[in-house]
Order: structure tokens, then C-alpha cells, then sequence
């Protein structure tokens, strides 16, 4: 699979649907893609089966605010000099660079590097979907630290942070982050090919491309996108359990900021005239569902909002009352749900007081 | 006939008709409806001329003539009468990763051009000097615009929303080296954002040449009728712009109809919080009047296929209107539009002898409304004409619930030709309100449009305070709208907006603040 120009929008869409309401505008990142793109130049992905054992990689994204990162542009030359500082700290040249996340922007930032430098792109992440923290990694939860931690602006500034919890690598490097303008462009989490294979969330930019690709054609073709989309996400290649927990219309919605994250609940009223209610309590992404107050899914399965005709992903941003939209739920594969993952990004990661359940025995 | 004096006139200048009205105080004293014309001056003359000839008017009585017009959203969406612009970005070393003009069409190129300067400069989201401006650079930079023989400048800083001096020294400098070009600055136009900002202006110095002729053809249109009161042009909020100002900031007309209609709604019926309904030949307009003007749209818009985040208002458009077809599908289900006869629904509706059912044909058969032949339409079944009626509704009622923001019934008026395919209550509306002029709610807007100020930037609430950040950006407004043309008495805030910003620390909020207010000169005659 090639990232190029004739399936960008595909792999776009299909970012911002595993963003699940948050990750960042992916538009700035398929413009900063378009870009690099119509200069030929080219991004190559690896799928991680592919990539040898003693072979190494390492993250690449972007850390903001998503207001400043619609103004002040993510720089891919900066996030270049983060990734050769890193190197200089590691003391090796690494063979690929690879997404943190799969959803919202930092899906697109490691293609840009990519194209930029000539490096290959693994086709895995370690979120699965998007989540707020540095921490909230997969990587994490595998005991994998992410020094060094190195973050680089538009002019030539460059932190070196090195932690000994990844947590406070996440609070230091936010810091910086507003220091150096409010947007940072990162490499972090040093990773050989043996444990990409063992724990990054596998295949997840070509999920991307696939979800997209899927809602394209069934728009073209006519067919319920939502169902289409489910198919695929059900089929055997992607393997996971999908379903639509709520067709509905937005009636209620509170939003406010608290420590720095947009936090809130949306109320949705069933359109089949039963008097059903679903909640979506969200923390910058959807984190829970609740179906007359019983949970129907919660994080880290995915709980996506989508236009109901054309399963445009919805933002949490762009929520508005009276908006027509399905909600689907959709599994993570088994790796982000073991009791140390659930502990670091599940409701327990989110201070939630709740028992995660898996989205397949939970009814809706 | 009685003395008509202190007045002014409202014109709306469509595709189709050129609408003109004559207000006295608040009243509209005379509405004529006359065909667009090709140069659209001698349209705007003849309309101007019928409703002063009807009232008895004299021309030295006409205090202001406001004119609504979607010219420039037509040139620039059919890429008509566009020149070359040069692009200067103030942020090196900061986002050269998108450069100007990334998501446009390549149609453009052949008239905008692809004419971009990346200088240095720029600030932080906190105000601070990313680098500083490099006057040098900005003097060799017109230097190359003038071998370019180029005369639209467009200057776009990094966040000067929050601080505009340097776009503002840079605008100085290029002003001073290529004489009489005519320059953009992103500041005076849109919000944060920088590629959308950045795109209204390319799109507002691309049409600075063609302004002028409107504009000039406007005044030469008034001088005829030896007219000399000031012009003003509505804009997109519902506010006005001066003659002068419109001819630096064309692109504040974009959405000026729909807002036009939305804001004679509400004049004509003396609502400020109501939803309004304009129902035309093909489509149907639903907006959201709050305080009076229409609530505006916080995502950005596409305009020709470039993206955009200046002021519009939030408007939802379904395809329904007097001329839209209905059909019966094979399961008896009926569907309606969204094609449409449009202008040919005299010729083409049942009604009218011809062919195509449409809407219109549905609401005469139910005998809500008289129009054409009723006995060409008696053939149709009552229930057939009794669901298809309820479908219209549903699509209707339907379109209303998107676009409230609460569970509350609200009031809703109609206007706009199509109205008649309202023939009951609808679900969710408070009442429903049919208010005579319904046809020429665009051109009622338009005249009596008041100025408007607004500032839209980020504040630290840790460092300024809550209280006092919101009085800076009040009088920030203010000022700007005093600036407009506003008589200072009769400033009103219109709306408050605070936005606080996720994962920066210090209590960063956006605020964007907008004042009201009347018109000087309206208060002084």
C-alpha cells in the first residue's frame, strides 16, 4: 500500500473516523500531505511483518493545541530536526519512523516525515485510534520507555527530556510545548522491529486508508455507507466487532475546558420514536456510551459519531443540536485491553468510575 | 400626495430581479420588483427610479441608498473578473509546510496566479514575536510584484488576530514601493485559522479591480437619478459597509442575501429571536435569527472550492422549493425535488398547462392556494395530494428541528416566494409568520442594515482576568464600529463568545465580541 494523492482523502476520512471525536483537524495534516505530495515526492509504508527484527523506528507527531495548530502550521523540517536529534541521543540512524497515533493529525505528520526523509513509514501506531496523552500508548503499557523525548520548534530550538515514568514525559514536554508557541513537533519512543511485532497496534494507517475507502465507494455506489462501513470493519481482514449503538438526533450537549482538555457529554434521542436516549460522555474523544443510562461501549473500544446518511466522522468540536447521526461502536484489538491497557487508557486511565466491558457483551 | 422625506432605499441586486424598496423610518413605504440587467446599472436605475416615481420622492431626500448584491460571490465562484495576486506570508521560518494555495482548484491559477512571497516574521498565540519583521525583505519582495507588473496584494501575518502590527508595517512598506496597488490584510477579514484567513484574502484582493466597477457603477447609477447620498453595501453579519470600505473588502458581501432576507424577517415582523424559513423555486433557506441578526456558521465554508472562514451565517439549504418535482415511487413512496423547473414553473407545472408535476401543483389541488388552473390538476387522488402534502412538511419541520439549538418550540417566519407550500402549523414552531413584503425581505434587510464592529482574538484570563478581558475585547467593538460609521449611543453587543482553548495552560480563552450599531448620519436627519 502507497499513501499518494489518488487515496489521501480515503486515508484522511478514515483518520478522523479513528480519531473517535478528537486527535486534531486532519485537514492541516492532508494539506501538509498534498503538499510534499505534488513535489514528488513519496512516502513508502512497511508493513511491520515486513520489518526485521533488530531493524529500528521511532515515533513521530505533532504536540498542540489544535487552535494554534491551525494557525501556526505543524513544520515537518522541524519535526525532521527532532527526529535527527533523537538519533544523535540514540547514537544510531534509524531505518523507519512510524505514527503514535492512527487518528486525527499525528496519522498524517509521520507520512509528511516520511516523504521528507526518505524513510520508510510502519504501518502500525501505538494508540490505536487517538488519545490525548503521551502516555497512552500501547508502547507504555509494554513497560517500553519513551526517551528520549525530543521536541523541536520552527527555529532550531530543540529539548532533550528523559524521564524515568513516561507520564512525566508528558507533562514536561507539554511545557515546552507552550514555551516553544503552543505546537511542538516530536520524535519519542525508540522502538526495534521485535517489539513493533509484539506491541504497536498493528496495520492501522492501511485501516485507515480501507475505512475511508469503504465509505467512498458505498457514497458512490449508493448503498447505506453506515452498514457498508460495518461490513468491512466485521469482515474477515479487519476482524473486529462493529455495530451502530444508537441512531439518533443530538438534543442536548454540554462542553467546557477543564485542565486543559474539552470535556462534555452529548444527549442523542432516538429516531425511532421508542423514547430511547443515548449519552456520549467525551474528554477531547468519545470515551463512553450510555443507552438509557446502561453502558452500550466505553474506552479504549472505539465510539465514533457519523453523519447517519453520509458517515461523515463528527468532531466533538462540530457537534450541534439537531444533528442526525449514528453512533457505531467498534472493538480494539486484544492488545489495548489487558488489565495494565485498561489501567493506562481505559476508564480507569480517565479517572472514569466504571468496569470497562468489551463493546461485544455489552447490548445495545 | 403627502411630503416624503428622510428616506432611504434598499436594493437588492439577484440573479433574476433587482428588488427596490423605500423606507420611511421604519415603514416601507413603496416595493417594486424589475429584471436584473445585464450591465446591472440600468437595472438598478429603473428599480431606483420606479419606487421614487411611485412614492413622489425627490432626490435630495433620500438620506442613504443601500444595496445588497451577490455580484462578487458570482464572479469569484465563475472565476470571472479576477486579477492576478501576490501572496505575501509573514511567518518564516514557520509554516512552510502548507504553502499558499495548496487546496485550491487549478482553475484558479490561470487568473489568481501562484505568486507567493514567504517573508519573516510572525507572532506566538500569546502575542510574543516569533521572529521579527525584515523590512528589507519586505522592500525586495515589491520590488519582484512590481517586475511582475502585479497591482493585488494580498499579506497574511502568523496570528495577527492577536497582534496585526506587523502585516500592518508590512502593508506600509508595500504601499509605499508599488504605488496604487491595492492591498489585502488578513487581519481586517478573518479569524483564526491561518490558510483559511489566508485564502479570504487571496480571494478579496483577486476581486479589488472588479469592485471598483461595481462600486463605480452603482454611484454612476445614482448620479442619473442625481442621487448624491451616501452608499453603503451589506455584508455578510447583516451589517453595512461604506462605500469606501466595501471597496477594499469585497469578499464581507459573500452571504449578504441570505442574511439580507433573514434580517427583513425580522424587521418585518419585529422578531429578534425566530427561525426563518425562505422558500424559493428550488431550494428552501432555514437560518436562525438571535438578537436579531442571523446566527453564524462556526465551521469553515467552501466558496468555489476554497476554503474560508470569514463571517457567514449559519444557513441550512434543502432542495424544496415552488418548482421542485414530485414523484411516487414504485412502493407508493413520494419524493419531492430536489430538481427543480425553477423559472420555468409557469410554463412547466401542471397548473400552468404543462407537464411536470411539481410542489406548486400539489398546494393548488389542495385548495390552499390559487394559482393557474385548478381543473388541471383535479385528477389527482386526494390521498395521493394529502401525502405528498405531508411530505413537504416533514421535510420542512424537519429542517426546522436541525437548526434550533434547543427543544423549545420557537417562533417561524416565512418568506420568499414558495411560501405558499405552507398550508399548516408546523411541528416545533411557537407560530408561524407570514409578514406582508414577504417577496422583498432581501431588499428590506439590506435598508435597514445597521454598522457593525467586532474583535475576535485570544486573551490570558490567569493573566488579564475574566471580567476585564471581556470589557478590553467589548471596547475593542466598539471602537471599530464607531470606526464604521456608528453613532456612539446607540452601540449594542450583540454577542459574546468565549472559547477556551484545550491544552494551553493560563486560562487562554478566545473571545470574539460583536457590537451594533445605528448609523450616524440616519440619527442626525
Amino acid at each position: 500500500m502507497q499513501i499518494d494523492l489518488a487515496n489521501l482523502e480515503d486515508f484522511i476520512r478514515g483518520s478522523a473516523f479513528l480519531g473517535t471525536g478528537g486527535g486534531g483537524d486532519p485537514y492541516v495534516g492532508m494539506l501538509m500531505l498534498k503538499q510534499v505530495l505534488n513535489d514528488g515526492m513519496q512516502v513508502t509504508l512497511i508493513d511491520p511483518a515486513d520489518f526485521d527484527d533488530e531493524k529500528t523506528a521511532i515515533n513521530i507527531l505533532t504536540m498542540g493545541a489544535p487552535t494554534v495548530i491551525n494557525e501556526k502550521i505543524p513544520s515537518g523540517p522541524a519535526n525532521v530536526r527532532a527526529l535527527r536529534a533523537a538519533e544523535k541521543e540514540l547514537g544510531y540512524a534509524v531505518d523507519a519512523i512510524m505514527p503514535v497515533e492512527a487518528g486525527g493529525i499525528n496519522a498524517s505528520i509521520p507520512l509528511v516525515v516520511g516523504a521528507l526523509t526518505g524513510l520508510p513509514v510502519i504501518d502500525a501506531d501505538g494508540m490505536g485510534r487517538a488519545f490525548p496523552e503521551l502516555q497512552m500508548t500501547t508502547y507504555n503499557v509494554a513497560g517500553l520507555s519513551s526517551n528520549p523525548n525530543v521536541m523541536a520548534d520552527d527555529k532550531d530550538s530543540v529539548a532533550l527530556i528523559t524521564t524515568v515514568k513516561n507520564i512525566d514525559a508528558e507533562r514536561f514536554c507539554r511545557d515546552i510545548c507552550v514555551r516553544m508557541g503552543g505546537i511542538g513537533q516530536m520524535a519519542c519512543y525508540p522502538l526495534t522491529g521485535k517489539q513493533i511485532k509484539d506491541h504497536a497496534v498493528l496495520n492501522t494507517i492501511t485501516l485507515a486508508v480501507e475505512i475511508g475507502q469503504s465509505i467512498r465507494i458505498a457514497r458512490e455506489d449508493h448503498d447505506d455507507v453506515v452498514s457498508a462501513l460495518l461490513r468491512f470493519l466485521e469482515s474477515e481482514h479487519v476482524g473486529r466487532v462493529a455495530k451502530v449503538l444508537f441512531d439518533g438526533k443530538v438534543t442536548d450537549l454540554l462542553r467546557e475546558t477543564k485542565g486543559g482538555f474539552s470535556i462534555g457529554r452529548v444527549i442523542l434521542d432516538s429516531l425511532a420514536g421508542d423514547g430511547a436516549q443515548l449519552e456520549v460522555v467525551f474528554q477531547n474523544e468519545y470515551l463512553t456510551a450510555l443507552k438509557d443510562s446502561t453502558p452500550v461501549a466505553m474506552v479504549p473500544d472505539l465510539i465514533c459519531i457519523v453523519d447517519r446518511e453520509t458517515s461523515e466522522p463528527i468532531t466533538t468540536e462540530n457537534l450541534k443540536y439537531g444533528q442526525r447521526v449514528k453512533v457505531v461502536g467498534v472493538s480494539v484489538p486484544e492488545i489495548m485491553r489487558s488489565p495494565q491497557a485498561l489501567a493506562t487508557f481505559g476508564p480507569a486511565g480517565f479517572g472514569l468510575d466504571v468496569d470497562y466491558r468489551p463493546i461485544e457483551l455489552l447490548g445495545a | 400626495m403627502a411630503k416624503v422625506q428622510n428616506i432611504r432605499i434598499g436594493v437588492d441586486v439577484g440573479g433574476t430581479n433587482t428588488d427596490a424598496i423605500l423606507m420611511q423610518g421604519s415603514s416601507v413605504r413603496v416595493a417594486i420588483k424589475a429584471p436584473t440587467s445585464e450591465d446591472i446599472g440600468s437595472g438598478v436605475v429603473a428599480a431606483v427610479k420606479a419606487v421614487m416615481d411611485e412614492a413622489g420622492a425627490h432626490a435630495k431626500d433620500i438620506r442613504q441608498v443601500m444595496i445588497g448584491t451577490t455580484q462578487f460571490t458570482n464572479a469569484f465562484i465563475e472565476r470571472k473578473h479576477l486579477v492576478p495576486v501576490a501572496v505575501i506570508r509573514i511567518a518564516l521560518p514557520a509554516t512552510s509546510s502548507i504553502l499558499p494555495f495548496t487546496d485550491w482548484p487549478d482553475a484558479f491559477s490561470e487568473t489568481v496566479g501562484k505568486n507567493i512571497f514567504l517573508v519573516h516574521g510572525g507572532n506566538e498565540f500569546d502575542g510574543r514575536v516569533i521572529t521579527e519583521l525584515r523590512e528589507e525583505e519586505i522592500v525586495a519582495v515589491a520590488a519582484k510584484i512590481n517586475d511582475l507588473g502585479i497591482k493585488a496584494i494580498a499579506i497574511t501575518s502568523i496570528f495577527s488576530a492577536i497582534d496585526a502590527s506587523m502585516e500592518e508595517r508590512a502593508g506600509e512598506i508595500v504601499q509605499r514601493e508599488c504605488p496604487g496597488a491595492k492591498i489585502t490584510l488578513s487581519n481586517e477579514l478573518g479569524r483564526l485559522g491561518l490558510i483559511e484567513r489566508e485564502n479570504a484574502t487571496i480571494m478579496n484582493a483577486s476581486l479589488s479591480t472588479f469592485v471598483e466597477e461595481v462600486v463605480g457603477g452603482f454611484r454612476t447609477a445614482l448620479k442619473q437619478l442625481k442621487i448624491d447620498a451616501p452608499l453603503f453595501v451589506s455584508q455578510n453579519d447583516g451589517t453595512l459597509m461604506s462605500e469606501k470600505y466595501v471597496g477594499r473588502y469585497p469578499v464581507l458581501t459573500f452571504a449578504s442575501g441570505p442574511t439580507n432576507s433573514m434580517r427583513g424577517a425580522a424587521n418585518l415582523t419585529a422578531k429578534e429571536q425566530a427561525i426563518v424559513i425562505d422558500i424559493g423555486g428550488t431550494t428552501t433557506d432555514v437560518g436562525v435569527l438571535s438578537n436579531g441578526f442571523p446566527r453564524e456558521s462556526s465551521i469553515p465554508v467552501d466558496i468555489g472550492g476554497v476554503r474560508t472562514n470569514f463571517r457567514m451565517p449559519d444557513i441550512l439549504s434543502i432542495g424544496l422549493g415552488g418548482g421542485s418535482l414530485i414523484r411516487q415511487g414504485e412502493g407508493g413512496e413520494i419524493t419531492v425535488g430536489p430538481d427543480s423547473v425553477g423559472f420555468r414553473l409557469t410554463k412547466d407545472a401542471l397548473v400552468f398547462g404543462g407537464d411536470i408535476l411539481t410542489a406548486t401543483d400539489i398546494v393548488v389541488a389542495a385548495g390552499h392556494c390559487k394559482l393557474g388552473d385548478r381543473e388541471l390538476v383535479a385528477h389527482l387522488e386526494r390521498d395521493f395530494v394529502a401525502r405528498a402534502e405531508d411530505k413537504i412538511h416533514d421535510m420542512i419541520e424537519s429542517a426546522v428541528d436541525r437548526m434550533k439549538t434547543s427543544k423549545d418550540a420557537a417562533p417561524v417566519i416565512l418568506v420568499g416566494g414558495g411560501s405558499i407550500l405552507v398550508s399548516r402549523d408546523l411541528n416545533g414552531a411557537s407560530e408561524v409568520i407570514i409578514p406582508e413584503n414577504f417577496g422583498v425581505a432581501n431588499a428590506i434587510g439590506a435598508a435597514i442594515a445597521q454598522v457593525g464592529g467586532e474583535v475576535d482574538r485570544i486573551f490570558s484570563y490567569a493573566e488579564t482576568g475574566r471580567d476585564e478581558a471581556i470589557k478590553l475585547a467589548k471596547k475593542e467593538a466598539e471602537d471599530a464600529c464607531i470606526d464604521a460609521g456608528a453613532n456612539t449611543e446607540t452601540l449594542k453587543v450583540v454577542d459574546v463568545e468565549e472559547i477556551p482553548l484545550s491544552y494551553l495552560p493560563g486560562g487562554a480563552v478566545r473571545l470574539r465580541v460583536k457590537v451594533v450599531g445605528e448609523l450616524q448620519e440616519a440619527l442626525s436627519v
